[in-house]
Order: structure tokens, then sequence, then C-alpha cells
């Protein structure tokens, strides 16, 4: 894996190019992965234009561009801006969160697999909202707030029980895991106890959904992100040295636990959020950072690669849900869910093939 | 799997001192004691209390009372206990010995969840609704995702992470399959949600009898092991100086785990976390020997189950709390636990 990294790494130096100013400032620069966040971003917005244009009243995409540019008819604005542009900005911005969320969870973490679906927040956020549904037959508001409570709860009992003189990735992995079993068992009592229509609409809500969410999701989602991507992204140094072990981070001027709690919280903040405001939508944080990396081919955390990764890939999956179910047949989550275990097994194939595993 | 032991026991070689020995068979003696007080609690405790005066009559004068229907009925409950809380803990123990990874559990692998998947599309799509229809599926489900995840896991380079990872997130693909069953088919919701939580509640005489074939060819399979798989924990060189078939031996450990965990998940759902705690505990007091440690597991595991069925009778009267979820309560904080007392070098 390590000497794997190294080669890519030496591949990469090629699309690497340095910006110098006059004043002596310099900054790095890494032609393939801007390349790569530019094609993201507009397969992103593509997709969006095209999800916007999909369902029961199908608009072609020029109207589309129209009507969000402000000029279409009544009709076309009213199930654009009011309909379907909130659902899909919720998508978007879901999909960004769970993106960068994962990619630093699988940085701290320091292992491909330890996303935080893996590592519980979806289940714990997901005993939130059951408590709500089961429990007080509670309103969509009270179902996102006990998610809320239920993903920031579960990230918190995580860090705290892998401290021992700092929190290492891999006792923060199976910790994860096993509050991940505990919570899940939890889950699994809330819908037995359930009578059968809230269980239903647990089983949706379980499963990630982007039905019937409206401006109300979009702004909180929309501030915590323009709060916490600048923060993460300003940061994003001390997570790149940390890749080489704590000790050599420590050497070289990182203060390793501070940075490590900070990005945490965030990445907590994020999935957290992001689950309360579409359910625990499975596989995006997982496979978002990993695909991007594959795209940029650079080493290192890759953060905004992971983003818009994360912000096209769950857009598209809607459409995809939507296009083959129809509107309102199957959550998003479940397309999200095969393409997540299809993912896991051709990665199965392809490294062991390349001999990696 | 050695560090677990202490210095003088790790040192300790093939024929143990005879007083060791006796002491060791007196405890598993003694163990068994404690299984059939624990069984006979299992039958007297529930939603009606029974005194041991009514077990017994229920028991061997079988008249038809009342009590007696209700000794009866907890009668297979317990059978049931017994038999999968066996081969949990069996399975476990010999997945712990055969991937030299101490947090090697059946439903932290991910085969629980094979087993789960396999049963939920056997009768959601095949319209199988026997026991002896289904198990089939559940062997097919839990061999599958058994070698899915030693594969995704790095096989012979395989860590305790990696595996634990590749567990849980083949867990997570299944699980959500198992969702979006539950989802389209809301006759599929109202049976899965008690089935996938784990529970001894739907047992039956009919049940034990489909599975107890399955479960005593893996459990004879199993025990036979210990010897190879003993020196197998010595590492590959060694064990083939020793003279053990390294890949008969991975492959028949591999079936009999499989089959064990197949059986026990087909009759009474997935159910974690006894396959990891009972050989680590039955590890502190028997030391890395695993022809004491398979038997002693077999004993104890249905201590455990059992024992957190009692218990979820009884904290939530009249209702009750499926059994997977007490032993996930329990297991988890006994997992964590683990993970946290090992230094990080050794994972």
């Amino acid at each position: 894996m390590r000497t794997n990294r190294s080669i890519r790494s030496i591949r990469s130096i090629r699309s690497i190019r340095s910006l110098r100013t006059p004043g002596g400032l310099s900054l790095r620069l890494d032609v393939r992965a801007v390349a790569v966040v530019a094609l993201l971003l507009l397969a992103a917005l593509t997709a969006s234009v095209v999800l916007i244009g999909t369902g029961d009243f199908p608009i072609p995409a020029a109207d589309v561009l129209k009507t969000l540019l402000g000029d279409g008819n009544a009709g076309q604005e009213f199930i654009v801006n009011e309909l379907r542009l909130p659902r899909v900005l919720v998508g978007l911005l879901v999909g960004a969160s769970l993106g960068l969320g994962g990619a630093l969870f699988q940085a701290i973490s320091r292992n491909p697999l330890g996303s935080p679906d893996v590592l519980g927040l979806g289940q714990g956020a997901t005993a939130g909202a059951l408590v709500m549904i089961v429990l007080f037959s509670g309103s969509a508001t009270q179902v996102t707030l006990g998610a809320l409570a239920g993903g920031l709860a579960t990230g918190f009992a995580i860090y705290l029980l892998a401290w021992k003189r700092g929190v290492h990735g891999y006792r923060l992995v199976l910790v994860g895991i096993g509050v991940s079993a505990i919570v899940t068992a939890v889950n699994g009592y809330l819908l037995t106890v359930s009578d059968i229509i809230d269980a239903a609409r647990a089983v949706v809500w379980m499963t990630g959904s982007l039905d019937g969410r409206d401006w109300e999701q979009v702004w909180p989602l929309l501030g915590l992100c323009a709060v916490l991507v600048p923060l993460v992204l300003a940061n994003a140094r001390g997570l790149r040295m940390m890749e080489m072990g704590d000790d050599v981070s420590y050497a070289l001027g990182v203060r390793v636990e501070r940075v490590r709690l900070l990005l945490m919280i965030a990445a907590v903040l994020l999935t957290a959020t992001a689950t309360a405001a579409a359910g625990p939508v499975s596989f995006v944080a997982l496979t978002a950072p990993q695909l991007a990396r594959r795209l940029t081919r650079s080493p290192g955390p890759n953060l905004l690669p992971s983003l818009c990764m994360g912000a096209a890939l769950l857009v598209t999956a809607d459409w995809v849900s939507q296009r083959t179910f129809g509107a309102g047949q199957l959550p998003v989550g479940v397309v999200t869910g095969v393409l997540g275990g299809v993912y896991l097994l051709w990665l199965l194939v392809t490294e062991r093939k390349a001999g990696r595993i | 799997m050695l560090v677990d032991s202490p210095p003088e026991q790790r040192a300790e070689t093939a024929p143990a001192p005879p007083t060791r020995r006796a002491i060791r068979a007196f405890g598993l003696l003694v163990s068994v004691v404690i299984l059939v007080l624990v069984a006979l609690a299992s039958i007297a405790i529930g939603a009606k209390a029974l005194s041991m005066g009514q077990v017994w009559h229920g028991l061997f004068q079988d008249s038809g009372t009342y009590g007696d229907v209700v000794v009866a009925d907890r009668l297979s409950r317990t059978v049931l206990g017994l038999l999968a809380g066996a081969a949990l803990g069996l399975s476990g123990a010999v997945l712990q010995a055969l991937t030299r990874n101490p947090l090697a559990d059946p439903g932290l692998l991910g085969i629980n969840a094979g087993a789960s998947a396999a049963v939920v599309t056997a009768i959601t799509f095949f319209g199988v609704t026997s026991l002896s229809g289904y198990v089939w599926f559940a062997f097919a489900g839990a061999a599958a995702v058994g070698a899915l995840v030693w594969f995704l896991g790095g096989s012979r380079g395989a860590t305790p992470v990696r595996l634990a990872l590749a567990g849980t997130a083949i867990s997570a693909a299944l699980y959500g399959y198992l969702q979006a069953v539950m989802i389209m088919d809301d006759a599929a919701l109202a049976r899965m949600r008690f089935w996938t939580v784990g529970s001894l509640a739907s047992a039956s005489n009919a049940a034990i009898l489909q599975v107890l074939p399955f479960l005593a060819v893996g459990t004879v399979l199993a025990l036979t092991l210990a010897r190879p798989l003993n020196a197998m924990e010595m590492g590959d060189d060694t064990a083939k100086a020793l003279g053990a078939n390294l890949n008969r031996t991975r492959a028949l450990a591999m079936l009999s785990a499989t089959v064990l965990c197949g059986a026990a998940t087909a009759a009474c759902g997935p159910i974690v976390f006894v396959g990891l705690m009972v050989p680590h505990v039955v590890r502190s007091f028997t030391g890395p020997d695993l022809r004491w440690i398979l038997p002693y597991a077999t004993i104890l595991s249905p201590v455990l189950l059992l024992g957190a069925d009692v218990i979820g009778r009884v904290v939530a009267r009249p209702a009750e709390l499926q059994v997977g979820i007490i032993t996930a309560i329990i297991g988890g904080p006994v997992f964590i636990y683990l993970v946290r007392r090992r230094r990080t070098a050794q994972l």
C-alpha cells in the first residue's frame, strides 16, 4: 500500500506545476487535480439540470436553464424553483458533505474503508431519527433534529472511547465498528416495537431519500458547509503531513492531536447534518473519496475532488433512481447501496489482479 | 492469538502437567453444571413464572396442564438456544484460530449478514417458506460472504482491522439490500423486522430437527480440527513442518464455521458478538490450546445466549427484548474493551 502510493505520487509529479509570483510567493498546482475538480463540478451541475427536468412533468434542459436564470413561464417557475430546485440543492449539499466527511474520516483513520457510515455515524443518526419516529411519532423537523443529535452523540462517543493517550486510526475504526454494532441492535429493537406504519416510514428514512425536501433543509446545510468547508481546507496541509505517521508529522510541526480533533469534529458535523437532511445514504462517503483519488491519481486526502465527487454521485444516483423506478418509488439510498456493493466487488477484483491484496 | 495469554501459559507445550489437566477437566464439568442451571432458568423464567416443581412436572410427567404447555414451549426455545449458542461460539473460536485474528466473529465478519440476505431472498423472491428450504440459502450466503470478506480483507495478509472493515462494509451493502426489499414489500417488512434482530422466540421442534443434522456435522468437524489449528497458530511454515495439511485444514475450518453459523442464523436470525466474547473469556483460563478452547466454547456459549435470552424476557415484561439485541448490548462494550486493551502494534 505504502510503496504503491509513493509510486503513484512519482507518476503524478509530471502534472504538478508551481506558480511563482514576483514577491517570492509560490503555489503548488496539481494540474490534473484542478482539471478533475472542474470536470466533476461540470458533471454535478449537468446532472442537476437534467434532474430538475425529470419527473411527472418533464422540462427540457434548455427551459430549465432559462427558468433558473429567471425567464421561464409561471408554471415552470413554480415547478423548478419551489419543488425541484431545493431537492436538487439538498442532494448536491448532502453529497458534498458526505464526500468531504468521508475523505476526512478515511484520512484520519488512514484506511480506505474507514468511512463514517462504516464507523457507525449513520447508524447513530438513524437511532436518533428512529426514536423520534417510533417513540414520539415526531414531525419531519423533530426527526431531523433527532438524527442530528444521534449522529453527534455517536461521533462524540466514538472519539472518547477511542481516546487513549491520543486517538490512533486503527483504534478509531474498531471502536467505531463496535459502537455501530450496538446501535444497529438498538435500531432493530426500535423497529420491532413500532407499529407497521411507523416501521415503513422508518425504513424509508433509514435508506436515505431526497423525496419532499424543500428550502427549509437547504439553508442549514448551506450555512454549515459555508463555515466548515473553508475551515477544513485550511487544515488540509496538516492532514497531508499526518499521512506519514504521527511522529513524523509532529516533528514537521503539525499539532497532530489538535488537527485531528478539529477535523474530526468537522467531519462528524458534516456527516451528521447531511444524514439528518437526507437519511443515511449509504456508500457515498465511502466511494466518493476513493473514486476521486483514482481520478486525480494524487496522494493525500484529495478533499476538494472528494467533495465534488460526492455531489456528482448523489445527484446522479437520484436521477438514476427516478428514471429506473419512477418518481417516489425507491429512494436514492437503494441506488447508492447497490452501486456501493458493485464498487466493493470491483475493488476486490482489481486490487486482487494488481496483487495489492 | 498467542498474544492473549499470560507468559507462563504461552511457554507451555502440549503435554500439560496432570494436575492442570485435571483442573481443566473439572472446570469443564462445572461449566456443564452451569449450563444445566441456566437451561432450567430459561424454562422457569418468563412472562409466566413457573416453580421448579412445575418445571419438573412439565419435563417428566407431562399431563397437558397449562404449566406443562408452557414448559413444552420454553423447552424447544431453550434447546434451540443451546444449539445456536454452541454453534455461534464454536464458529467464532474456529474463525479466530483460522484467521489468527482475535476480533473475528461471524457477525462482525458479515457472515451473518450474508446468511440473512440469502434467506430474505429465498423467502421473498423464491417463495421458500420452510426452514429446511432456506437453510441451504443461508449456507450459500454465509459461505459466499465468508470468502468475499477473506479476499477483500487481504487473504493471507489480512489484519484484524482490514477483515473487520471488509466485513462491516459488506454487511452494510447487504443490509441496504434487505432494506430495499422491505421498502418494496410491506409483508416482507412485517415478518423480517423481527427476524433480522435475532430471536429465539419462534423456536419450534420442527425447526430444531431441521437444523440439528447440520449443527451436529459442523460441531464434530470443528472439534476434530483442534490439533491442526493448534499447529497453524505457530505460523504456516512451522505448521507444515509439524505435519499439518494447511489447505485441507483451512478449507475444513471454513466449512465448519460456515455450516455452524449459517444453520444458527437460519434458525434464529443474525446474532452478533456471541462468537467473539466466549472464546476470549475461555482463553483467559484455558490458555491458547484449542483442544480445550473448543469444548469450553461449545459449553459456555449457550450459557451466554440463554442467559441473554432470560435477561431479555425479564427486563421488558410482559413483552421481551430479542436475544440478538441483548448480546449486542453486552458484547459491544466487551469488544471495545478488547480493542482498547491491545497495543496498536498488535492490531
